[in-house]
């Protein structure tokens, strides 16, 4: 149970695949080899060291390790009752603090919602808690999901367990850094413009944004609509297609929720890639990449094209060339769906309330003081975005080009089953360099387009740049296309470093 | 809508203004210091103006997207579901003040639009 | 809400389903006398009616009235962070029906957001129906005989309600409010009129008539009162002939039919008194004061209103199909306009025929008709006898046969009468009835037997009513029913009195 640093000065663990992996931990504990208990306190035993050893990487908003232990226990006696326990029998979890957990706080990180009790549990919970995983804690996140290094959050910034003086990527920043830290085996993200797949690349973690609707979204707190998807973070690509059977398909409570299970990924994991045709975006990779790509990135991008080319992926470059404005067209419609989204945090039934001399004064107030700068500048961009002289000249069009977007995909994938990027154009970058908001946001070029489409992708980490920081590689896959992006990325699992 | 934010005077980018900031502030229910305006007024530009790529699709006869799958008909039952006790005091529990079973503000001025 | 919209009436009566010259006609002679004759009343009504549903719009808590604040919630119709709107089907199913009914195209339609602050709205916007609405382009027609076109009707979901709670011995302002979301997410229909209705009165005939349509559809329960359906008055007047539209008012808090009908004269009057002194009245909501008798001004419109409307990205569009419309339409029951003209050609005048409707007796009515009763004796029971509980369940082949009986003279109108109320509540056929009570039906040579001694007493008079001095009908029939205690039908005694005369 000891750290074992993968770079000078870091936190990250590296799994033993029966120990630390969920479907490892589901199968100890499902045959009696191992108690729900002493797995749930070896791992918080981790996340003890950590905060004895002085090393606080700030993952966890609230721990909740008491009614944690109870869970557990409460499994052991379940299984020793002759119950099933679940496909996720003891798997400790942590959940990004955007999820709804009934009676657990959750805050979105944000001081407006310091407090809050949820009465009820987000689908996905009740899903993973059915199935028997068990809560460790809920996760840091750039307040309300906005931002894409952990570093807006009312309660510190997150740090990544490959080196503390760097951010973990964001928005889901702890979840990630909870899974590379070794202290659950998998976590919980939220996914609007990258939030689950940079920071998965930048800790070294496979995370994925599945097709938009596959996992439902009731209990998440919204930040943009229609492009917010939940998603896992996992040592393995096997325990994120595990993971997401269990949490994916219909749910009656969300109008945008597909009518059908979500795919069949299990069964079709170790397929191999033979004939598969992947793409290589041409503008997010090699030479014809956009400006700000940083060139040991890109070289791992080309590595792994290369190295899917060796185990019989048909793979060539394509050039995608609306990829480069859904920044744009993405930077206009989440805000927009989020400044009517965050209307409700007006200190009236819950939440942050500061005094006022009548209701309108004292909501004008509780939302000064309870958001944050970006949460304000989104909110801004956005009310502006649909005003009244303005809405069709940004929201309107980006709608439109949102059209386009995804007829050039579907264009595309006439041609190929699967496509390739970079996750992120940079490496975990040090806290506080990123200061100005339009720098951050380019940050999230190569992600932002399945949101959009509301395709599919995962990061998969594909080796470390020269200090050891992990980089990530994305696959990406037509709507509903999940068989064959996990048939892929488990591949490429298998041929990273 | 008839209007091109391209066309107009600068003091952020895109033609936005300060007073558009403020505008859009008091619309957003967010009171902005003088520093804010200020910041906010450049940096919502900077974004803007890179929008502005966006006018370089033609989308005349191209929908908007609404959701990246095209669902429709999705309905719920006519069937009652409400919060149990426990649940109603859970909710009662987060108000930031409350009297008897109801949510207790400021006194409201205005009429609901 | 309403987006703006044309006013120009063409085509023809066929494509239209209504005689274009039937819209914007003024039917009512008291609407003509609110204002001078060279002025005229323009008015649009946007009615909200509260849908019949078991469960709000988009929330699974109980659409109910009234109890215990906040216990007919739920977390989605709370707002609460992480919830998400689903629609609820029977709601879509009964606002399709009231399209249909309105004579609507129904179409694909999509939910937008309307986003304002407010602290009876738990997601400070509204999900409402903006660009693309369920029902478009109907009309109403009126039972005066003009009609009132329907550019809209919408779904949204409705708002919480708060209760101001006074300090005494505080500034104005002081207090505090209470808010109960029992209401809040409870289903809507906006039926949006075009500026059809030309005063106080015809406006509350199309409020009563579009009420009847939705109650006889089992769409809303149609209370003013209690605020089930509510209705905000567009209001604006212009010179006599013309066809523009001048600024008009928007009148809010009108909570009855008489409400209805005062503050739309009233604004109308005032906005007279503006034009007359070379002002205009200023585009506005404008409140009902019941008790002043007049309006006043709401909110000040100079705070700018953007609602920033925008599709709900939390819900998909309705698409209805062809087939599941024909289903609802087939499904429709008979409307009122339908049951009204039903009546007029079974023989009811119009009064007649709203007492019918009124009463709900209009299918007892035309099955005493159809089964042979005559018609202005059944209308005659129904606009005088019938107006008592239990009328309307009736069987329809005892109230004919009553009615028969009396027509062949077997029963007196007195005896209809009281025999009628015994059926109403025992239920027992007339014949049965008429035997318990002893109205023996009297026999015509009996009553001839009778009438030729009554002739024989008074033979001045019978010389001189033979001779044409008619009045004296009079002191025969009454004579008769004298001797028969009443029981004699007066049509028999009539028709053997006019046997007499000819054969003398």
């Amino acid at each position: 149970m000891s750290d074992t640093p993968t770079s000078g000065g870091g936190h990250a663990h590296t799994p033993d695949p029966a120990l630390d992996t969920a479907s490892g931990i589901a199968a100890a504990v499902r045959a009696g080899d191992r108690s729900a208990e002493e797995v749930f306190r070896a791992h918080h035993e981790r996340v003890l060291a950590h905060t004895e050893a002085d090393v606080d990487l700030n993952v966890f908003n609230t721990l909740t390790a008491d009614e944690g232990l109870a869970a557990a226990r409460a499994l052991d006696a379940r299984i020793a009752a002759g119950d099933d326990p679940g496909r996720l029998a003891g798997v400790p979890i942590a959940l990004k603090d955007n999820l709804c957990t009934r009676g657990v706080e959750t805050t979105c990180s944000s001081k407006i919602l310091q407090g809050w009790v949820p009465p009820y549990d987000a689908t996905v919970v009740e899903r993973l808690e059915g199935a028997g995983a068990i809560v460790m804690g809920k996760t840091n996140l750039d307040e309300f999901a906005m931002g894409s290094s952990t570093e807006n959050s009312a309660f510190g910034p997150t740090r990544n367990p490959h080196d503390p003086e760097r951010v973990p990527g964001g928005s889901s920043g702890g979840s990630a850094a909870a899974v590379a830290a070794g202290y659950v085996p998998l976590s919980l993200g939220s996914d609007t413009g990258g939030s689950i797949r940079q920071p998965a690349a930048l800790c070294g973690v496979v995370g994925v944004k599945p097709s938009y609707g596959s996992v439902s979204r009731y209990g998440l707190i919204a930040f943009a609509s229609s492009l917010d998807q939940i998603g896992p973070f996992t040592h393995t690509v096997a325990d994120a297609a595990l993971s997401l059977s269990v949490i994916g398909g219909h749910d009656p409570a969300d109008s945008t929720s597909i009518r059908s299970a979500f795919p069949p990924v299990l069964q079709h994991l170790e397929d191999g890639i033979e004939g598969l045709r992947v793409g290589v975006i041409g503008e997010l990779s090699g030479d014809s990449a956009l400006e700000g790509f940083e060139p040991e990135v890109l070289a791992r991008t080309t590595a792994a094209a290369d190295a899917l080319a060796g185990a019989g992926a048909k793979v060539e470059t394509v050039s995608v060339p609306s990829t480069v404005a859904g920044l744009s067209a993405y930077y206009m419609i989440a805000p927009a769906e989020a400044s009517s989204n965050l209307a409700r945090y007006d200190g009236v039934r819950y939440g942050h309330r500061e005094d006022g001399v009548n209701t309108r004064a004292m909501m004008a107030a509780s939302r000064t003081a309870g958001f944050g700068e970006e949460v304000k500048r989104r909110i801004m961009l956005g009310t502006y975005a649909l005003s009244a002289g303005y809405w069709d000249a940004f929201y309107g069009r980006a709608q439109r080009v949102r059209t386009v977007m995804i007829r050039e995909f579907d264009e595309v994938y006439a041609n190929f089953d699967l496509l390739l990027s970079p996750t992120s154009p940079c490496v975990a970058f040090p806290l506080g360099e990123k200061s100005d908001p339009m720098t951050m946001y380019l940050n999230d070029v190569c992600t932002i387009p399945s949101n959009l489409t509301g395709q599919p992708a995962i990061s998969v980490p594909f080796g470390t740049d020269d200090g050891g920081l992990p980089i990530g590689v994305q696959i990406l896959a037509p709507y509903g296309g999940e068989v064959d992006l996990f048939r892929a990325a488990r591949a490429l699992e298998d041929l990273a470093p | 809508m008839e209007s091109d934010p391209a066309s107009q005077t600068d003091d952020g980018g895109a033609g936005l203004t300060r007073d558009d900031v403020a505008k859009v502030a008091e619309l957003a229910l967010l009171e902005l210091t003088d520093a804010d305006l200020d910041r906010f007024t450049d940096q919502l530009g900077a974004v803007l103006q890179r929008a502005e790529e966006l006018a370089a699709f033609d989308i005349a006869d191209v929908p908007r997207t609404l959701h990246p799958q095209p669902l429709h008909n999705v309905y719920r039952p006519d069937v009652v579901i409400e919060l149990t006790e426990d649940q109603r005091e859970e909710v009662l529990a987060n108000a930031p003040a409350e009297e008897s079973g109801r949510f207790k503000v400021p006194p409201a001025l205005g009429e609901e639009p | 809400m309403s987006a703006p919209v044309s006013t120009v009436v063409t085509g023809d009566a066929t494509s239209l389903g209504y005689d274009p010259s039937t819209v914007g006609r003024s039917d009512h002679a008291e609407d003509g006398q609110v204002l001078p004759g060279d002025w005229e009343i323009v008015v649009g009504l946007e009615v909200h009616a509260e849908l019949a549903t078991e469960t709000k719009m988009f929330s699974p808590a109980r659409n109910h009235f009234g109890g215990e604040p906040n216990t007919h919630v739920h977390p989605v119709c709370l707002g609460l962070p992480g919830t998400l709107p689903v629609v609820n089907g029977k709601a879509v199913e009964l606002s399709a029906k009231i399209g249909l009914a309105l004579n609507c195209t129904v179409q694909r339609c999509i939910f937008a957001r309307k986003n304002y602050f407010y602290p009876d709205m738990p997601k400070d916007y509204q999900i409402s129906q903006y660009e693309e609405p369920l029902n478009v382009d109907g009309f109403l027609s009126l039972p005066s005989g003009s009609t009132v076109r329907i550019e809209r009707a919408h779904m949204e979901e409705d708002t919480g309600k708060s209760t101001h709670m006074g300090e005494s011995g505080r500034i104005h302002d002081a207090g505090y409010s209470l808010v109960d979301y029992n209401r809040a997410g409870v289903p809507l229909i906006e039926i949006v009129s075009h500026p059809d209705l030309r005063g106080p009165e015809q406006a509350k005939e199309y409020v009563e008539e579009l009420r009847a349509i939705l109650v006889a559809i089992g769409a809303s329960d149609g209370k003013m009162e209690e605020g089930s359906l509510r209705v905000d008055a567009n209001v604006s007047i212009r010179p006599a002939g013309s066809d523009e539209l001048r600024t008009r008012c928007e009148v809010k808090n009108v909570n009855s039919l008489r409400s209805l009908g005062r503050a739309i004269a009233h604004e109308a009057k005032r906005h007279l008194a503006l034009y007359e002194a070379g002002e205009r009245p200023m585009q506005e909501t404008r409140h009902w004061d019941e008790e002043g008798g007049k309006t006043h001004p709401g909110r000040s419109k100079e705070e700018a209103e953007d609602y920033r409307y925008f599709p709900d990205p939390d819900l998909v569009p309705i698409e209805p199909s062809p087939e599941w419309i024909e289903e609802l339409r087939a499904s429709l029951p008979v409307l009122p306009q339908q049951r009204r003209a039903a009546l007029v050609a079974a023989g009811a005048d119009a009064k007649a025929a709203d007492l019918a409707l009124d009463r709900g007796l209009d299918g007892l009515a035309l099955a005493a008709v159809d089964a042979g009763a005559d018609a202005e004796r059944v209308f005659t029971h129904v606009a005088n006898n019938l107006a008592v509980d239990g009328a309307e369940s009736l069987d329809a082949g005892h109230f004919a046969d009553l009615v028969k009986l009396e027509s062949d003279g077997s029963l007196s109108a007195t005896q209809a009468k009281q025999v009628l109320a015994e059926m109403v509540s025992s239920g027992k056929a007339p014949a049965d009835i008429a035997a318990d009570l002893g109205f023996e039906a009297m026999d015509t040579s009996e009553l001839a037997t009778m009438l030729d001694a009554i002739i024989a007493d008074h033979p001045d008079e019978w010389q001189r009513f033979c001779e044409g001095e008619g009045k004296l009908q009079g002191v025969f029939v009454g004579q008769m029913m004298k001797a028969t205690k009443g029981q004699a039908d007066g049509k028999v005694v009539n028709q053997l009195l006019m046997e007499r005369k000819n054969s003398a």
